[in-house]
């Protein structure tokens, strides 16, 4: 294949979402026309603090929740680590031991092994085979110095959707808190924090067609907890410094048109994941797919091939004009691949060899055929220089 | 991130295979590291007339291999152990901090092979230096294999 043949495709939705026109539209105001400071008692104040308020209220309706339970902030991880550490600070008292889980995001685990150099004591549980915690683990692990429970909505690599109802319901029987980073579930997974028994949610504009650099923590009322940023009185005291105006008010209105069908877009998406699912694996021998068959996040696709490692594959991807991501090492600065691949029990030269396609809202049929004409010949091509190759996998070399 | 050099090689990688009738051959790396080099080399007189390779690892590890056979071939054996990572990286125009591990695998793939060559001819291997990858641990260079 020439590069003429060659068209873009972006399948790398978990990493980030494009924006949608509507959201930049809302956002729009707030740049020049209404600049002023929310915070301000004059009229110039007036419609940026009701952009801010109408935001907030779309935030909570789309979780099911108070608009006094919803703060913004600058992204997922601000989230993740203001959830941690500050319920850490507010409830040393009552005790020193958290709980989580081996395939959290970077933005949780160090979080947490941070507060372990601070002298708190964090569980880390194990995943099976598929990704999924077991509600019974967190069960056995909670002891009398446990304040918290963090676990994911949803695995961001291999897309597996977590038991939280049942986690949260035992959280809650041993009156612990539970925390959830649903950054990859909202837009996906309906979410009722009453219904799933939250006491904490992260969430992060740019997953789901918004703004980068904007985010919310969802505190339920009555939990205690501490501030990271001080400074101001913004949110209610809870978290300081000028608020983004134009950032909240696209946060507000793309979790609005996010959670307006979860069952119609899931379904859209999900037809063509698993077409692309059925496709590689038909095509592509000695390929596994990652993560659980059917629970999983509607657009996530994550497969390990074996003999080849996964920067080559999205090298070669890349030429071809497609966007998407691995759990190997060697996309990184360190040499351990994929904290995620290595929890669920596969032998690093899987997790080396590893491929993330997230689709999104863009994505076509056409598309999903696009890959599954590259994707073969680009496994085909890696495996032909590999040692690993068993020789009856290889096409004989001509001289 | 990578430059266009490194680009032509991993879309068009030179010398991929494995010579039958091989004189030497040396593998380095291993499965977990994420990288594994192995280059076959043919030597007339004291010449290396061909080389291939065969790698698992990333586009720096492939365009590094790509690199290092084509450079080899050709060379005498002295010559041939003297091209330093350095050199490999020069060849491809330079490569990204994180990646220059690859190039040290090349070279200790050629030198590998080289003292594959020279133990099989009943000399003494040469000393090889020190192993770049995994930060120099868990991957011995294995002369032997062939």
């Amino acid at each position: 294949m020439n590069d003429k043949d060659q068209r873009p495709v972006y399948m790398d939705h978990a990493a980030t979402t494009f924006m949608k026109p509507e959201v930049l539209a809302a956002m729009a105001p707030y740049f020049s026309r209404y600049f002023g400071n929310p915070s301000s008692l004059y009229r110039f104040a007036r419609e940026s603090r009701k952009g801010v308020e109408e935001a907030r209220s779309q935030v909570a309706t789309a979780l099911g929740a108070e608009p006094e339970e919803i703060s913004f902030c600058a992204g997922g991880s601000e989230a993740d680590n203001w959830a941690i550490k500050g319920v850490a600070s507010a409830l040393r008292e009552k005790g020193d031991h958290i709980i989580t889980t081996a395939i959290e995001h970077h933005a949780v685990l160090h979080t947490c092994e941070a507060l372990e150099k601070q002298g708190y004591r964090v569980t880390y549980l194990p995943v099976d085979e598929f990704g999924r915690v077991d509600p019974g683990d967190v069960e056995d692990a909670i002891t009398d110095r446990t304040i918290l429970v963090s676990v994911m909505t949803a695995n961001n690599e291999i897309g597996t959707v977590q038991p939280i109802t049942e986690i949260g319901r035992v959280a809650h029987a041993h009156g612990v808190l539970f925390h959830t980073d649903a950054v990859q579930a909202v837009g996906a997974v309906p979410i009722d924090v009453d219904a799933l028994g939250i006491d904490l949610l992260s969430l992060s504009g740019h997953k789901f067609y918004g703004p980068k650099g904007t985010g919310a923590l969802y505190i339920r009322r009555g939990t205690r907890i501490e501030s990271l940023i001080h400074g101001g009185g913004q949110e209610r005291g809870r978290r300081a410094g000028t608020e983004n105006v134009p950032g909240i008010a696209g946060l507000g209105r793309a979790i609005e048109l996010a959670t307006a069908d979860i069952e119609g877009h899931n379904r859209r998406i999900a037809a063509m994941r698993d077409r692309l699912i059925r496709g590689v694996l038909g095509s592509i021998p000695d390929t596994r797919l990652n993560g659980h068959p059917k629970q999983r996040l509607q657009n996530n696709a994550n497969f390990s091939f074996r003999y080849v490692e996964g920067e080559s594959i999205l090298l070669l991807l890349d030429a071809h004009g497609i966007a998407a991501s691995t759990g190997s090492a060697c996309s990184s600065a360190s040499l351990e691949p994929s904290h995620v691949l290595l929890a669920i029990g596969l032998p690093h030269e899987e997790a080396h060899g590893s491929l993330r396609l997230t689709l999104g809202d863009a994505n076509t049929e056409d598309d999903v055929d696009y890959i599954l004409e590259v994707l073969p010949e680009v496994i085909g091509r890696l495996r032909q220089i590999s040692p690993l190759t068993p020789a009856c996998a290889r096409v004989p070399e001509a001289d | 991130m990578y430059t266009d050099v490194v680009m032509e090689h991993i879309t068009n990688p030179q010398n991929v295979g494995e010579l039958a009738d091989a004189d030497g051959v040396g593998e380095v790396g291993s499965p977990a590291c994420g990288d594994i080099m192995r280059i076959s080399i043919k030597v007339e007189g004291d010449r290396i007339t061909d080389a291939r390779f065969r790698t698992f690892g990333c586009a720096a590890a492939i365009a590094s291999s790509s690199m290092a056979t084509g450079m080899v071939r050709g060379k005498s054996l002295i010559e041939a152990w003297a091209i330093s990572n350095a050199d490999v990286v020069d060849a491809l125009g330079g490569l990204p901090p994180a990646k220059v591990h690859c190039s040290v695998l090349a070279r200790d793939a050629i030198r590998a092979a080289i003292n594959d060559y020279r133990t099989r001819q009943g000399l003494d291997a040469w000393e090889m230096g020190s192993c770049g990858c995994c930060g120099g641990s868990g991957c011995g260079s294995r002369p032997e294999n062939g």
